[in-house]
């Protein structure tokens, strides 16, 4: 379990991180939402030890990440931004260093080292310098060392930035797979990556926390929540007779879309249907909208920023 | 002791996987040969000693060892890595330490590598053998004193050129304290006692000391405390500031 209380952290006069307080339970898969400069980075290099907060602390498993660094570095692994790693180590000298630092038995090492190979997909490149590699498979080397010791915490800090949309699935993929019993947070910018990957999510901006909830509970918050969209010849002439409906309390025309807001809590759907059969309209799309997660995600930190 | 080690056994590998070591071991040897022969005379002199091989030896470490020092901890901010390095499970005392002994040990396999010298003058003569041990120990613990300073420089800073300057820079003042040039400047108005502690700082005394042979407590205690002081001032700048 990751416990942070009041998690703070100042450079200088700028404040990075202001009174941040989250718990993760295992199973949980987090993801930190917020635009650049947040202080997604921070809290996460003061998860894992590297920054001292200003004030304020967290609990890994108990343990505390102040008092205690080295014994709570020993549960996380940590993909640090950009996947940093040393150039000039092939990927096995490399995996092999931070296997020993890790403190992985010289006995089971060799096996160890392996699995996260094997896991990654690195068989075809062991023997090359890090710094040869692709940027792909530099990420997939920088994951396979957070996860060289099975460690129960993973703390990925934008693990698919710069890759191309197929590794990016892959990456996904493996990170879903671990999921299971594990805790793990992820840090991203992009929308897509923490509907399909998190089952929780946090939106940060200017240090403080915005939001805290499920994607589907974010995304309900929508105003697009349970709206129709449909595209449909004459469309002018069909919002106005869709905004007579009672079920209907406004429709919008947006670059040949439309879309109706629901007046109460049921029937919009059903009651689009019925008059599109009625008046025989020539509907080329329709769907309900669960809402949009990128509207929501504006409108949290948008309030925040004029605020 | 087992994670210094492996930041040792890390470090000192990536000597030899770039050009690094070899460029350092070249250049170094080439040098002492040049000194050797060319000003230090070692032929006309008509000695069977190597007293022209160890009095260059400050001078040489001055440029050489902030060569090796400045990328130790400069690189690791520059790169990245050294957010990779402290969120594994390890101190700062252990990564400063596995470093400094891997950087400290490269020295000395340079060093070894000079044995030829001594080898020849044994074939040209009698010398004695046990200073020429004593005067390479003591080269050895001063290039130890200079690597200190290198690595607490290197600490300072991202960028490689301003950690080997302001190594160079520190070395030279520490290389210079004994030399009348710097003791003329207090002479006229400081009192003895620190006019002693000043040119007690002197690198090249306590390497000339060590060099005729006389391994004497105080020499080797002198090196201890300044390399510790200086690996400890790595140790403190870099759990000051270990982001930026």
């Amino acid at each position: 379990m990751i416990e942070a209380r009041a998690l703070t952290k100042h450079y200088g006069s700028i404040t990075a991180v202001e009174d941040l307080s989250f718990t993760v339970q295992p199973g949980q898969v987090l993801g930190f939402l917020g635009p650049n400069g947040a202080g997604k980075s921070t809290t996460m290099k003061m998860l894992t030890g590297f920054l001292t907060p200003t004030s304020g602390t967290a609990l890994i498993n108990g343990i505390d990440v102040v008092d205690d660094s080295v014994s709570a570095r020993k549960l996380i692994g940590y993909l640090p931004e950009g996947a940093p790693s040393y150039g000039e180590m092939t990927v096995l000298q490399f995996l092999n260093f931070v296997a020993r630092a890790r403190l992985i038995e010289e006995s089971s090492l060799a096996a160890s080292v392996n699995t996260v190979i094997q896991k990654l997909n690195l068989s075809e490149v062991v023997h090359q310098p890090v710094e040869t590699l692709s940027k792909g498979f530099k990420r997939r080397v920088g994951l396979a060392q957070a996860i060289v010791h099975d460690p129960q915490i993973l703390i990925l800090d934008e693990p698919t930035d710069g890759l191309d949309p197929n590794q990016k699935r892959e990456v996904r993929h493996l990170i879903k797979d671990m999921a299971k019993d594990k805790i793990i947070i992820i840090s991203t910018h992009i929308l897509e990556e923490v509907e399909a990957l998190c089952n929780r999510i946090m939106i940060i901006a200017h240090g403080r926390l915005l939001a805290d909830d499920t994607p589907h509970g974010l995304i309900a918050r929508s105003r697009y929540n349970n709206t129709v969209s449909l595209v449909v010849e004459a469309a002018e002439k069909v919002a106005s007779v869709l905004s007579e409906l009672p079920q209907v309390s406004r429709a919008e025309l947006d670059d040949g879309e439309l879309t109706l807001f629901p007046a109460g809590s049921e029937g919009l759907f059903e009651a689009v249907t019925a008059a599109i059969n009625e008046n025989q309209w020539q509907v080329s799309a329709l769907r309900l909208e669960a809402g949009r997660l990128d509207e929501v995600f504006h409108s949290i930190t948008r309030r925040e920023a004029s605020a | 002791m087992k994670s210094m080690i492996n930041v040792m056994r890390r470090e000192l590998a990536g000597y030899f996987a770039t050009p690094v070591a070899y460029v350092f071991l070249i250049i170094f040897l080439v040098m002492t040969g040049i000194f050797t022969f060319y000003l230090g005379n070692f032929y006309e002199r008509g000695f069977a000693d190597l007293d022209p091989f160890f009095r260059f030896h400050p001078w040489l470490y001055l440029f050489l060892v902030p060569a090796i020092s400045m990328r130790l901890w400069a690189e690791e901010r520059r790169s990245g890595t050294i957010e990779l390095l402290f969120t594994l499970p390890l101190t700062t005392v252990q990564a400063v330490l596995g470093k400094f002994f891997a950087a400290w040990i490269f020295i000395g396999m340079a060093l070894v590598l000079t044995a030829p010298m001594w080898v020849t003058v044994n074939y040209l003569g009698g010398p004695d053998n046990g200073v020429i041990v004593a005067a390479y120990l003591g080269s050895w613990l001063m290039a130890g004193g200079f690597l200190a300073i290198g690595s607490c420089m290197s600490a300072l800073t991202r960028n490689q050129v301003v950690a080997f300057i302001l190594s160079v820079v520190v070395c030279f003042l520490f290389l210079l304290s004994g030399l009348p040039m710097v003791m003329n400047l207090f002479n006229s108005w400081a009192p003895q006692i620190m006019l002693d502690g000043i040119a007690s700082l002197s690198f090249l005394k306590h390497f000339a000391d060590i060099s005729k042979g006389v391994i004497d407590l105080r020499d080797l205690i002198y090196f201890a405390l300044v390399t510790g002081f200086w690996l400890f001032a790595n140790v403190l700048i870099l759990d000051m500031k270990k982001a930026d």
